[in-house]
């Protein structure tokens, strides 16, 4: 019986890689847990996008839940995700605050003036500081932070309608948004 | 009305199939001959429903048939021609038709050229290439139809992907999957041994060809993909380690294996079992590509749109196929037993280190790309695994593999006996040593450990390929188109070393910013940027810039780096400006508009990176040559003759 042992390791192994192909086909690979996630949202101030006498920070958005969106007018996923912003944004179930990510002032004005402006209030990062303590990876990326200012969720990639509804509405619904 | 043809055909087209297996498997275990020669005809059939089939879909295409939801998605009225025909294939439906239509195409190739094979088992193969294309044609029909329509009609198509948009890219995918689809046959023929239990390996020297024609396809097709991503990414990079192109690689180094594992097998009968591991390997592999590039169970830049419910069709696909003939070999493999033995320094035995080598590297790639699936299945995280991992763990079994090479070539089949180079190994390994540190030191400036050993391995294959035409002067008359191929093949293992080398260890990146009139200098060049302007393509604006090329002072030439915005929308992409020699390229790319005239470039400076296509060119030609060998297609088994002394061309391949 010993020697058949061996001939039966192709069908094992692949019967092993099997298993993990089906678990991986119901999950997403796009959602990236964040170390962020469950923990309180790192503090910043920065120049308002519009007007670059006003701050925008941490201050401004305290006791309120609010999504966090970093996006740049240099980066095609966020343009992709804009009508779900807009769309989100019309819906007023949560406020969304812009991180305009290492972009030019002008340009991201442009884009707003034409495409519409989902955000309440856009900080303006040119250099990045701020998306580092974020631990954002590439734009667009979107944060959900409770009103306590605990990190709920994260996405990595271009926000849309099924997305949300399936993994952000829920959070919201379930902790108060400020609906 | 000519979709719905398209449509119908794929339809009789799967009822063919299952004709053909059905006739083909069953006509074979009865003895039924009658039932055995319906299977040729059905193979026929089924090829030519499939060539309609996607006769129609290009048709729509050409005729701007927006009401097909497949042409709507990928094309619209400003494309031109030749894309409209390659975007029959720039999608997952019509991508999955062109792959019926290979496997259609291989089956009736081997239907046409497989006279000297006995009709069971050349009945069984066609039975096995049946229910494999039966997966393919119901995957197509149930979850993914070209031929879908869209109520009310689309006024524009959607375009097709603008990455897509280029010579390279629409002939890349075709002869990628030409290679994928080539594999089953390899595995048809390995099925079929293990259904009848053949103790011949008169299969091995059946399949050779086949397999060779198979492997050359995927070469040509890794190597044009690896083409454009290096001038239209406007990275500089060739090779991204990416799943999708894992996911090809891995079946061209399983098949560089079987190839070889093929030889020893037709010659002296020994790795029977393990021969046909590896043939039902590469096709599943190649299975695994296509899983993993469909079904979003990793992310990709080159994923197609997924869908969980096709997910599951190719898995339970996956299954049957894989599943089946991993179970047949468990029940048959152990009957077969090798009785011949070898020395240590046979050529068997190196065709065993090639097989192990190769397979490691294999197993390495795939354990890194799945990585990041394992971890999320066990819920330990998100991970991504990148080139650090990837460069060094295919490193580990590619440097032993090549010095092996140099010798392996020239050993002798069952005895430890080295030809005629045997006394010059020393010499020639040395002369790589003195040579690689010379190329170093002078013409880059720069001793660096890696860049040494590298091109120590190129120039030691490189040499020891060509040391038997070189010794035999002239008189090159005679020798089989096997040993031709065998030099060739190695011979482009060189230049691709030689190539990502001197990539790896001597390349120069710079990120700039530039503003009109502004000059950089890299390498002893310099660049000066004279501004961009606007101008218009068929189906796009672009942003050209304009980058003068010089060397002390005199300007050489003048390149025009894009970037491109399609009508349709989208990301911009960019059109690489590249100054190619033979000993180095010079590369600048488009970047951000910084404003104020300004822009952010990346300019490089590539030495030697040509070889690396060179030498993968060299590989297909290789398997090309060796493909024609005369014995493949003589009637009588030519293995009596295993010649012991002289190496000739009877070479593992």
């Amino acid at each position: 019986m010993s020697r058949y042992i061996r001939f039966l390791v192709p069908a094992g192994l692949f019967v092993i890689l099997v298993g993990f192909l089906f678990i991986g086909l119901q999950r997403d690979p796009s959602v990236i847990d964040s170390p962020l996630i469950g923990k309180p949202a790192p503090q910043f101030v920065l120049e308002n996008l519009d007007d670059p006498a006003l701050r925008v920070g941490t201050a401004d958005l305290q006791g309120r839940m609010y999504l966090f969106n970093v996006w740049g007018t240099w980066c095609g996923g966020c343009r992709q995700e804009h009508d779900a912003l807009l769309a989100i944004s019309r819906s007023n179930v949560v406020p969304i605050i812009g991180l305009n990510w290492k972009d030019d002032r002008g340009l991201a004005r442009k884009w707003l003036n034409q495409l519409g402006n989902p955000y309440e209030l856009v900080a303006f990062d040119p250099e990045g500081q701020v998306a580092i303590d974020w631990g954002v990876y590439g734009a667009p990326e979107t944060f959900l932070v409770a009103a306590d200012g605990t990190v709920l969720a994260k996405r990595i990639g271009a926000m849309d309608m099924t997305v949300w509804q399936r993994d952000f509405l829920p959070l919201i619904n379930g902790t108060g948004g400020s609906s | 009305m000519i979709p719905e043809l398209g449509h119908f055909a794929l339809i009789l087209a799967l009822l063919l199939a299952a004709a053909q297996a059905f006739f083909g498997l069953v006509g074979a275990s009865r003895g039924n001959v009658a039932w055995m020669r319906a299977a040729q005809p059905a193979v026929a059939g089924q090829w030519v429903f499939l060539l309609l089939s996607f006769g129609a879909l290009v048709w729509s295409f050409i005729q701007f048939d927006f009401s097909v939801r497949y042409v709507a998605m990928t094309s619209n009225s400003l494309l031109p021609l030749f894309y409209r025909i390659a975007a029959a294939w720039g999608g997952h439906e019509g991508s999955l038709l062109l792959w019926g239509t290979m496997l259609a195409t291989w089956s009736i190739a081997v239907a046409a050229f497989s006279r000297s094979m006995p009709l069971p088992y050349k009945s069984r193969v066609l039975g096995v290439l049946g229910l494999v294309s039966m997966g393919f044609l119901m995957f197509m029909l149930f979850t993914s139809s070209p031929f879908e329509r869209l109520v009310p009609a689309a006024a524009e198509g959607n375009d097709l992907n603008p990455l897509l948009q280029d010579v390279a890219l629409a002939i890349h995918p075709p002869m990628l999957y030409l290679g994928y689809v080539g594999f089953s046959v390899a595995f048809a023929f390995a099925c079929a041994t293990l259904i009848e239990g053949r103790l011949d390996v008169a299969w091995a020297r059946w399949a050779r060809p086949w397999t060779l024609a198979a492997w050359l396809c995927l070469t040509i097709g890794i190597t044009l993909g690896s083409w454009w991503a290096y001038y239209e990414l406007g990275w500089g990079g060739y090779w991204f380690w990416d799943p999708v192109e894992n996911a090809s690689f891995m079946p061209w180094l399983m098949g560089a294996a079987l190839i070889h594992s093929l030889a020893v097998t037709e010659k002296r009968g020994l790795f029977k079992s393990w021969t046909l591991l590896l043939a039902v390997g590469a096709f599943s592999l190649s299975l695994l590509g296509t899983f993993l590039v469909r079904s979003g169970v990793l992310v990709s830049v080159h994923a197609f749109a997924t869908d969980p419910a096709r997910g599951l069709f190719i898995l339970g696909f996956l299954v049957a196929v894989i599943g089946g003939a991993l179970a047949l070999y468990t029940w048959r493999a152990p009957v077969l037993k090798s009785d011949a033995g070898f020395e240590l320094l046979s050529r068997e035995a190196f065709v065993l280190f090639n097989n192990a080598l190769l397979v490691a590297a294999t197993g390495l790639i795939l354990l890194g790309t799945l990585y990041p699936l394992f971890m999320d299945a066990m819920e330990l995280g998100k991970i991504s695994v990148g080139p650090p991992y990837f460069g060094v763990a295919f490193l580990i079994p590619m440097v032993p593999l090549l010095l092996l090479l140099g010798v392996g070539m020239h050993s002798s089949w069952k005895r430890s006996h080295i030809g005629p180079i045997g006394r010059l190994f020393g010499v020639l390994l040395g002369a790589a040593v003195v040579l690689a540190l010379l190329v170093s030191k002078f013409a880059y400036g720069q001793v660096h450990f890696m860049g040494v050993v590298g091109f120590t391995v190129a120039f030691w294959v490189m040499g020891s390929a060509l040391y038997e035409p070189i010794r035999r002067g002239g008189n090159l008359r005679g020798l089989p188109a096997g040993f031709w191929g065998m030099t060739l093949a190695h011979f482009g293992v060189g230049l691709f070393a030689l190539g990502i080398t001197g990539v790896e260890s001597y390349r120069i990146e710079k990120d700039i910013s530039l503003g009109a009139g502004d000059v950089t200098e890299l390498s002893g060049y310099e660049f000066r940027f004279d501004g961009t302007k606007q101008v218009r393509g068929p189906n796009y604006d672009a942003i050209e810039g304009t980058v003068v090329l010089s060397r002390d002072g005199k300007a050489f030439k003048t390149l025009h780096p894009q970037k491109r915005f399609y009508a349709s929308g989208g990301n911009a992409m960019t059109e690489a400006g590249i100054h190619a020699t033979p000993t180095r390229d010079l590369f600048v790319a488009l970047g951000e508009d910084l404003g104020a005239g300004k822009w952010s470039m990346r300019v490089q400076y590539k030495p030697l990176i040509r070889y690396i296509w060179l030498g993968a060119l060299f590989m297909a030609l290789g398997g090309l040559v060796s493909a024609t060998d005369r014995r493949y297609r003589a009637k009588l088994p030519a293995t009596a003759r295993a010649p012991g002394g002289t190496m000739a061309g009877e070479g593992a391949r």
